[in-house]
């Protein structure tokens, strides 16, 4: 029996997304020369405010604010992809033992966002990581900071680095284990290798636990490096796992109107629609959980994060359309069975949530980097299309190098009987 | 409705595969089947008694509506318009704080109203006797009921039916 035809990663889909790239990149340099333009006729006005507040805007401090979301969003897709794959194995899940082969198409891209985060931070951390300035740690420096001196023990380059590369190597390292028995499974068959996966992905769920959270710590709230939350985690988590899961959604729909993946049946794409779902309500509740309690308490220092984004002319429609577009819409819009169940719904509701966690991401980093010199333009699309184009690449790449259906898999039948 | 008497077909069978195709079967033939008495949920059961989908989740939805619009109302109505108190610097009304109110209301009706909904439709009572056509469907029978004054066909054509499809006994039962 023969299961779904095997992905070709036609040529026509090369070009095309040369095309999308190209555009990315023409996006991005429009954005620069109209940055650099709008900007000459304020100059004076910040060179008299840089005076006081030692800051001076320039338009690679934008472009490296974006690299760096577009860094951590995919990243963040990326890693989730392969948690989704280990909560699979350890749940022993029988309902999606035919698209698991996407998930790890997805994992591919961790050794790409490695490279790209070692080079962002290596050449932009002053840029982007107001800790990183040596000048706050002297006490005999006029702009020597007590507060950042304290947490010193923690944010320094050296640690954050080895951290970076220590969660880096790990998720790859798991990830490269995980894919090398899938592999061999499609060989030998049998329940071993399914067992020895069990194993691994339930190493990899205890590491993903911590290392999210950690890794939110010092990707996103070191840029307010005064400001901390403790709901950082699981909101950076909540915003890459329901990312991740759109993502995946939209994968396995087009795998299947390609008639790649025709097995396929409604009810798979129910459980998935009903992960979007559950998961975008969830991403909401972090999200509240954290407003609450700091509108509640009222204490300045935690405030301030969000007078930056809800009392900012530039940032506050977006504060808004975060909450439209990733939860007012997805709740009312996902919530009857049918719009779950049919793909045409999932096919408007996965980009705008995809699109909705990006603005999150923008929110998260934008305001902490650039303050009033924000904005969203060609520059913030640009260099979104362009990651966009580069992660479809390399992870059509890796769809089409092994089996697009794991046809050893002992869940497999049950896969193909699912019905909810 | 105590006193009229409904004379029931009852068919027993021991497998559920046995079971939904014997179902389908039957429909196809026009019987109409009053109800199914199974030991254990059936896969494809509902598609099988061209069941339609559950409305109990409008009833939910409504239900949950009611409980959003109670709760902001009664919270407004103490807090805003009828003894306005200033709370830890907040505005007369403070929205977010409402909120975790709001949600709790909204899942406290909905999951009440549901489970009451539900009791009132499938005629649940705690006084209420249970209609007990056969004691082997709590253990290891299912067996299909066929109230013989809905349908057209006689006793013996669907008592032919019913054991060319697999069942393992056809009985008689009167209920009322």
């Amino acid at each position: 029996m023969s299961l779904g035809k095997d992905y070709i990663f036609k040529s026509q889909t090369k070009k095309q997304l040369l095309i999308l790239f190209s555009l990315g990149i023409l996006l991005t340099i429009v954005g620069i020369f109209m940055i650099i333009n709008g900007d000459s006729h304020h100059e004076e006005v910040s060179n008299l405010a840089s005076e006081s507040s030692h800051y001076e805007f320039h338009w690679y401090q934008r472009f490296f604010s974006n690299l760096w979301i577009n860094n951590v969003y995919f990243t963040g897709i990326s890693v989730s992809a392969v948690f989704f794959l280990a909560i699979q194995y350890v749940a022993q899940a029988g309902w999606s033992a035919g698209l698991i082969r996407i998930p790890i198409a997805m994992g591919s891209w961790l050794p790409y966002a490695f490279i790209l985060m070692l080079l962002v931070f290596g050449i932009a951390n002053h840029d982007i990581f107001h800790w990183t300035h040596e000048y706050l740690y002297d006490v005999n420096d006029y702009r020597y900071d007590a507060i950042i001196d304290g947490k010193k023990a923690y944010l320094n380059v050296p640690f954050y680095l080895s951290r970076m590369i220590l969660f880096f190597v790990i998720w790859y390292l798991l990830y490269i284990i995980i894919v090398k028995e899938s592999d061999k499974e499609d060989v030998n068959g049998g329940e071993t290798h399914w067992r020895k996966l069990f194993t691994i992905s339930a190493v990899f769920v205890v590491v993903y636990a911590v290392t999210s959270s950690v890794a939110a710590w010092d990707w996103i709230l070191s840029i307010d490096t005064h400001w901390f939350s403790t709901m950082i985690g699981w909101y950076v988590f909540a915003s890459w796992w329901v990312s991740s899961l759109a993502f995946i959604t939209l994968i396995v729909i087009a795998l299947k109107e390609n008639g790649n993946l025709d097995f396929i049946n409604h009810s798979v794409i129910h459980d998935l629609g009903k992960f979007v779902f559950a998961f975008s309500v969830f991403w909401t509740y972090i999200w509240f959980s954290q407003y609450l309690l700091i509108y509640y308490a009222h204490i300045p220092e935690e405030t301030i994060y969000y007078v930056e984004r809800v009392k900012s002319g530039i940032y506050a429609p977006f504060f808004y359309l975060n909450l439209i577009c990733n939860f007012f819409f997805p709740f009312l819009f996902l919530m009857t069975r049918a719009s779950k169940r049919h793909t045409r719904f999932l096919k408007i509701a996965c980009p705008i949530i995809l699109f909705g966690h990006f603005i999150d991401f923008y929110l998260m980093v934008t305001p902490g980097v650039l303050k009033d010199n924000g904005g969203f333009g060609f520059m913030e699309i640009g260099v979104l299309v362009v990651y966009l184009s580069l992660f479809l690449f390399v992870v059509l790449r890796s769809l089409s190098s092994r089996r697009l259906v794991a046809k050893n898999h002992p869940m497999l039948e049950e896969s193909l009987h699912h019905d909810v | 409705m105590a006193d009229s008497i409904k004379n029931f077909v009852l068919g027993v069978f021991e497998d559920e595969d046995v079971l939904l195709k014997a179902i389908t079967k039957v429909r196809k033939e026009g019987v109409n089947i009053h109800e199914v008495y199974s030991p254990f949920p059936v896969h494809g059961i509902e598609k099988a008694l061209g069941y339609n989908r559950s409305r109990l989740s409008i009833a939910a939805f409504l239900f949950g509506m009611t409980g959003t619009c109670l709760a902001l109302t009664m919270m407004i109505y103490m807090m805003t318009i009828d003894w306005p108190m200033i709370i830890g610097g907040k505005d007369f009304l403070p929205f977010p704080t409402f909120i975790p109110v709001t949600f709790e209301m909204t899942v406290l009706l909905s999951a009440f109203g549901m489970v009451g909904t539900f009791l009132v439709i499938s005629d649940l009572k705690p006084w209420g006797k249970a209609k007990m056509f056969d004691i082997r469907s709590t253990d290891d029978k299912h067996i299909v009921a066929i109230e013989l004054e809905k349908n057209k066909l006689n006793k013996t054509k669907i008592t032919k039916l019913l054991k060319a499809s697999g069942a393992s006994e056809v009985n008689e039962k009167q209920m009322d």
